[in-house]
């Protein structure tokens, strides 16, 4: 069989599919563990340097066109 | 210039757990996570006129991101599968044998999804969009993403022999075969 036709067949399954929102669904769970575990870290400084150095080209460039 | 700079920026930066969330559960490893956010967020603040504030910069920033990801994947010369098919080397031990898993496993197994399966049952299952979010972020059916989220929890629960149906655990020499056996 296809992928496509399994697509097909598992879309109407739609109940099915919600599970994994479930509180209770052991995937579920794990998987927003894991998610969370990795939201909750602070966010790394070369990320904050990078949009530091981004916006202040920017500023520069604005500067620029004022003049 | 229009106050518009700042605010995008804030945004951004609100909205930066979320995506390495997302870029470490799809790629599953930090650093080249990392790097992808990083140019994801190059990529987005190059393209923030085309951001109308106030629309959803979550959505946004995944789209980027999940493009970018799979550009670079042609780019690198691997094809992007959907199919279970070729996916299905079971994992060598029994990752259930002594009760809780831990989320290390749970991590090899989601690595071991084909990628869109992986993408839509993050989407959906933690990253908090609805079907429809997830559809227009991967551009495609709501349908198929609700059958990519419905085979990838099939597939995660065969990994990890968990059952909602049957309680009886198989044994660890039995169950590399039968997991692989349900696979086709």
């Amino acid at each position: 069989m296809t992928s496509r036709k399994n697509e097909e067949l598992d879309g109407h399954r739609e109940m099915r599919a919600s599970d994994v929102l479930d509180p209770n669904s052991q995937i579920g769970v794990r998987l927003r563990s894991l998610y969370a575990a990795v939201q909750e870290e602070a966010i790394p400084d070369r990320f904050l340097d990078l949009l530091e150095k981004l916006d202040q080209a920017e500023l520069m460039a604005s500067a620029k066109v004022v003049k | 210039m229009e106050k518009q700079q700042p605010s995008f920026k804030r945004e951004l930066l609100a909205a930066l757990p979320s995506l390495r969330a997302f870029a470490i559960s799809l790629i599953g490893r930090h650093d080249r996570a990392d790097d992808l956010v990083q140019d994801t967020i190059m990529k987005a603040w190059a393209k923030q006129d085309h951001f109308e504030m106030g629309t959803n910069m979550k959505a946004w920033l995944f789209t980027i991101l999940r493009n970018e990801l799979y550009s670079q994947m042609r780019k690198a010369g691997r094809e992007i599968q959907d199919s279970d098919g070729l996916f299905t080397e079971s994992m060598a031990t029994h990752p259930s044998q002594y009760g809780a898993l831990d989320l290390q496993d749970f991590k090899k197994a989601l690595e071991q999804l084909p990628p869109y399966q992986r993408e839509a049952i993050i989407l959906v299952g933690a990253s908090g969009f609805s079907y429809e979010e997830a559809a227009e972020i991967c551009g495609c059916a709501v349908g198929t993403i609700k059958s990519r989220v419905n085979r990838a929890r099939q597939r995660l629960q065969e990994l990890l022999q968990i059952s909602g149906e049957a309680d009886f655990g198989p044994d660890a020499t039995s169950s590399p075969l039968t997991s692989k056996a349900f696979a086709f």
